[in-house]
């Protein structure tokens, strides 16, 4: 008999202190089956930042940094310079990657670092009880923005991989989300494709994940996902952004 | 090749500034991660930098900003690397986020301070307004960087040379205290080999969990008592380095009658003032903490014992007195004569303030008479 489903071997048996329906549990076992499938643990050193994700080193088994709110790609690269040919990713949440720490992962993307950014966009803050994200869609009710997110105060939710995309220095940008079992295959291989741009040392890759945060959107489960599909893919469609394999 | 000409001047000398002594001095101490942002008056170091790391095969970044800077010094020094960064005042500023996180990670790393007049963007002449920020944390949290506060060119290469062993030593990052004077000051500046320290393993360090458990770089302790745990720990390995670190320069404390405390550009003037003094029957002397943080305790405590006041010069508006009151602990008076902004107190006025605090006219007559041979 084989085994046709079981728990990554890099995935800590333990249990997570994520939300009821949250997905970055999902993501964190996306990346430990590729660690184990390719045989990587050993070469992989992963950044976790401030905010939901931090605890991400209690669940992954591998070497990995704490960065301060924000900064994980310049504490990333900093890890490369000394790790060049490690495979190195930064785990980030929408606040870390595109409020406090817009300088460093525009900066990141513009060196082209051999780094991989997975960049989890659930449009809220969780860990500090939900407030407006950068990118909280427009009208969106969050705690600091209860009457919904107007742009004349609060501006615009902001598209990461479009805005990245400008910048010579990128060279994979992807966004995928979590709302299906396709969706997830999918955000798995746009994963193992960042892992491989920078392996090839092909430079800067960010896969943006539209991940569900039913608690903070004040909705259950199914529709957190059913918002993913309907709502947050209009502002943030799903798709590769920039490709170094197809030349544009 | 002999290495000195005769008279036994050395060869090996070199004529830089004391940003360049740091830089190079880093290198030679096997820093191979330097990470910088331009602000005067440290930018020599960080132009040289540029030209150097690549000549030795290390990582050269001008990062986006102070923050970015820090940042990934904190990356480098993680992954097990010697790394560096250095600015001055409001860059430091801006550092302080990282330097809280390197603390609290137990993170060695070296960070220069080219210290420049403030508050807010102030100006590029020398200061030593930064001492609280150095000595008392400068971040958030209960924590403390060891802080080495050179005097020349020559002493900027010593101490950063030395500032990466104890960096190691201590998990800890150290801070070299200088101002615009020592940073861009051009002396004769020779590097010392030093024999290779027995320092420990970084067997914390990250690189890769090939074959061995994890490593986790943090500095997060979410559960109730963890991390009081660890900032007990923290505090063992400070009373430890308080213990073994402090150093100072004492010159003519045993005859003095009045002793000068200062550090850094100010000590160079205190010294000529000490000079001067020894013709003279009222003698001055002088403490010149090396450490700014240990703060030489022990040897302020005994002179104060016997000695008729202290005055502590600064280019502050009076910071590091408070330390030096702390040691003295009322055995004697302590005074201050700062200036601010940019101003270096002479050695006229520091005589003056001397007369001023010494209440016979012992002092007024000898030292009014030494003022005058300047």
């Amino acid at each position: 008999m084989h085994a046709i489903y079981e728990k990554p071997q890099t995935f800590i048996d333990k249990a997570t202190h994520f939300c009821p329906g949250c997905g970055h549990g999902i993501v964190l076992r996306l990346i430990a089956e590729i660690l184990d499938a390719w045989g990587i643990r050993g070469k992989t050193i992963g950044l976790a930042p401030v905010g939901c994700a931090v605890l991400a080193y209690n669940y992954l088994d591998i070497d990995m940094c704490e960065a301060a709110h924000g900064r994980p790609p310049a504490v990333a690269t900093g890890i490369k310079r000394v790790h060049p040919d490690h495979v190195v990713f930064a785990y980030q949440g929408d606040g870390d990657l595109a409020a406090i720490g817009t300088a460093e992962i525009i900066h990141a993307a513009n060196r082209g670092e051999n780094i991989t950014f997975i960049f989890v966009n659930n449009a809220v803050y969780g860990m500090t009880s939900g407030q407006m994200a950068p990118t909280t869609l427009l009208r969106q009710k969050t705690v600091t923005t209860p009457s919904g997110r107007d742009p004349i105060n609060s501006g615009h939710p902001i598209r990461v991989c479009e805005l990245l995309a400008v910048l010579d220095g990128s060279s994979y940008l992807e966004r995928v989300s979590l709302s299906s079992p396709e969706n997830i295959r999918k955000t798995k291989k746009a994963i193992e494709k960042g892992f491989k741009t920078q392996m090839e040392k092909k430079g800067f890759s960010l896969i943006e994940i539209l991940s569900p945060c039913p608690i903070y959107w004040r909705m259950d489960a199914n529709e957190a996902m059913r918002y993913i599909d309907e709502e947050m893919t209009r502002t943030f469609p799903l798709g590769v952004v920039k490709d170094w394999e197809q030349k544009n | 090749m002999k290495d000195s000409l005769p008279g036994g001047i050395s060869i090996m000398k070199q004529l830089l500034t004391g940003n360049e002594a740091a830089a190079e001095a880093a290198i030679q101490a096997g820093c191979r991660y330097y990470y910088g942002y331009p602000i005067t008056p440290q930018n020599e170091l960080i132009n040289y930098m540029s030209i150097r790391m690549p000549e030795v095969g290390g990582a050269f970044i001008q990062a986006e900003s102070e923050i970015a800077a820090i940042s990934m010094v904190h990356g480098s020094a993680a992954a097990g690397g010697r790394a560096m960064t250095s600015s001055s005042s409001p860059g430091i500023s801006l550092k302080q986020e990282g330097i809280s996180y390197l603390a609290g990670s137990e993170l060695p790393c070296v960070i220069v301070n080219i210290q420049r007049g403030g508050p807010g963007l102030g100006d590029i002449s020398a200061s030593q307004a930064d001492y609280f920020q150095a000595v008392k944390g400068g971040g958030h949290g209960d924590y403390h960087t060891i802080v080495l506060a050179p005097c020349s060119a020559q002493e900027m290469a010593d101490l950063v040379y030395d500032a990466f062993d104890l960096a190691d030593k201590y998990r800890n990052p150290v801070l070299i205290l200088g101002d615009a004077q020592i940073g861009q000051l051009m002396e004769p500046v020779e590097f010392h080999k030093k024999p290779k320290k027995n320092l420990p393993a970084k067997s914390w360090a990250l690189t890769g969990a090939e074959g061995r458990k994890k490593n986790v770089v943090k500095s997060f302790y979410p559960v109730k008592g963890q991390l009081e745990e660890f900032n007990a720990h923290l505090q063992k390995k400070y009373r430890t380095i308080e213990e073994h670190e402090a150093r100072y320069e004492a010159i003519n404390i045993h005859k003095a009658d009045v002793i000068l405390v200062a550090y850094g550009t100010s000590a160079r003037i205190c010294k000529e003032v000490v000079k001067k003094s020894q013709q003279y029957k009222f003698k001055v002397g002088m403490v010149r903490p090396v450490t700014l943080w240990p703060f030489p305790k022990e040897i302020i405590r005994k002179v104060s014992e016997r000695v008729e006041c202290i005055l502590t010069v600064e280019m502050s508006a009076g910071q590091m007195v408070e330390d030096v009151k702390l040691a003295v602990e009322g055995r004697c008076p302590v005074h201050f004569y700062g200036r601010t902004g940019g101003g270096v107190p002479t050695s006229l006025e520091i005589i003056k303030k001397i007369v001023e605090i010494v209440p016979d006219n012992r002092a007024a007559n000898t030292l009014l008479q030494l003022a005058e041979v300047k």
